[in-house]
């Protein structure tokens, strides 16, 4: 585990890939290409939650995320077809950009000075099993709850999306 | 290898576009992208603690469930609650745009006194 010099630059190449992929999704003018370069986004924070050993979530990632999502994305976005409309900012520009800079300083300077206490332990090989086991015996009444907000939402969306009943 | 301030960082600068992106967008689709933006962010902080667990002073009795899972099971919610938020969030997109034929935010003004 973490031997030489490879885990290091896997995360390089991921952070890079990711934030100018993020940088793609909020300044592209073409709106579909956004949609796309959002599915790269989240195909590198699947990569990132490996380099974690977080390797179920990372596939979740990968099957809700750059799977359904974006495709659910790209679907509102071609029923719309607004696409040749562009992708314009509002006059907020400005000071939306100086925030999310200042926001970045705030965070860094704040993680940076932070004294982690770490334990150091290495991290298990594999998560599944054991996060199946925490999943259905601590966490089962929130594993419930959120299947049920799920079928709330999904008749909610239902509802909300279809055709008005002719009368 | 990358240490605990690196992912953290990262999570930050994810988040930070995320927001960015939310506030200066006038297309809805986009806005609800970045939301997505930025719920990424917040897992990555939450699977980085979780890969980075703090040392317990000893004496403590040990806690129940590995301090490597509780992160891993918070993520796995935040995707859950993400999947149902986008889902209503595309409905309401497309019933504005049957009402309004429009997807810009700045003429979804009806309420406005």
């Amino acid at each position: 585990m973490n031997v030489g010099i490879g885990p290091s630059i896997v995360f390089w190449i991921l952070a890079v890939v990711g934030i100018g992929s993020a940088l793609g999704v909020i300044l592209l003018k073409d709106l579909f290409r956004a949609a796309l370069f959002l599915v790269v986004a989240f195909l590198t924070m699947a990569g990132l939650f490996v380099t974690l050993s977080a390797d179920f979530v990372a596939v979740v990632q990968v099957l809700i995320y750059a799977g359904a999502i974006s495709i659910l994305m790209i679907f509102a976005i071609l029923l719309t077809g607004q696409v040749q409309r562009g992708n314009p900012s509002n006059r907020l520009q400005a000071g939306a950009g100086f925030l999310g800079v200042l926001l970045i300083v705030t965070f860094a300077v704040v993680f940076l000075n932070t004294n982690w206490r770490l334990s150091g332990e290495a991290a298990p090989d594999s998560t599944t099993a054991a996060l199946a086991n925490v999943l259905f015996d601590g966490f089962v009444l929130p594993f419930e709850i959120a299947s049920v907000l799920l079928l709330a939402a999904v008749i909610g969306s239902i509802v909300l999306a279809r055709e008005p009943d002719e009368q | 290898m990358a240490g605990i301030n690196h992912y953290l960082i990262l999570s930050a600068i994810i988040f930070s576009i995320g927001l960015t992106g939310a506030l200066m967008k006038k297309n809805i689709v986009t806005i609800l992208m970045s939301i997505e933006l930025m719920f990424n962010g917040v897992i990555l902080a939450f699977l980085t603690f979780a890969r980075f667990p703090p040392s317990r002073p000893t004496g403590l009795e040990p806690v129940a469930v590995s301090p490597f899972l509780t992160g891993q099971t918070f993520a796995l919610f935040i995707i859950v609650v993400a999947a149902a938020e986008v889902a209503l969030g595309l409905a309401i997109v497309i019933s504005m745009f049957r009402n309004t034929e429009s997807v810009d935010i700045t003429t979804a003004d009806k309420m406005k006194g």
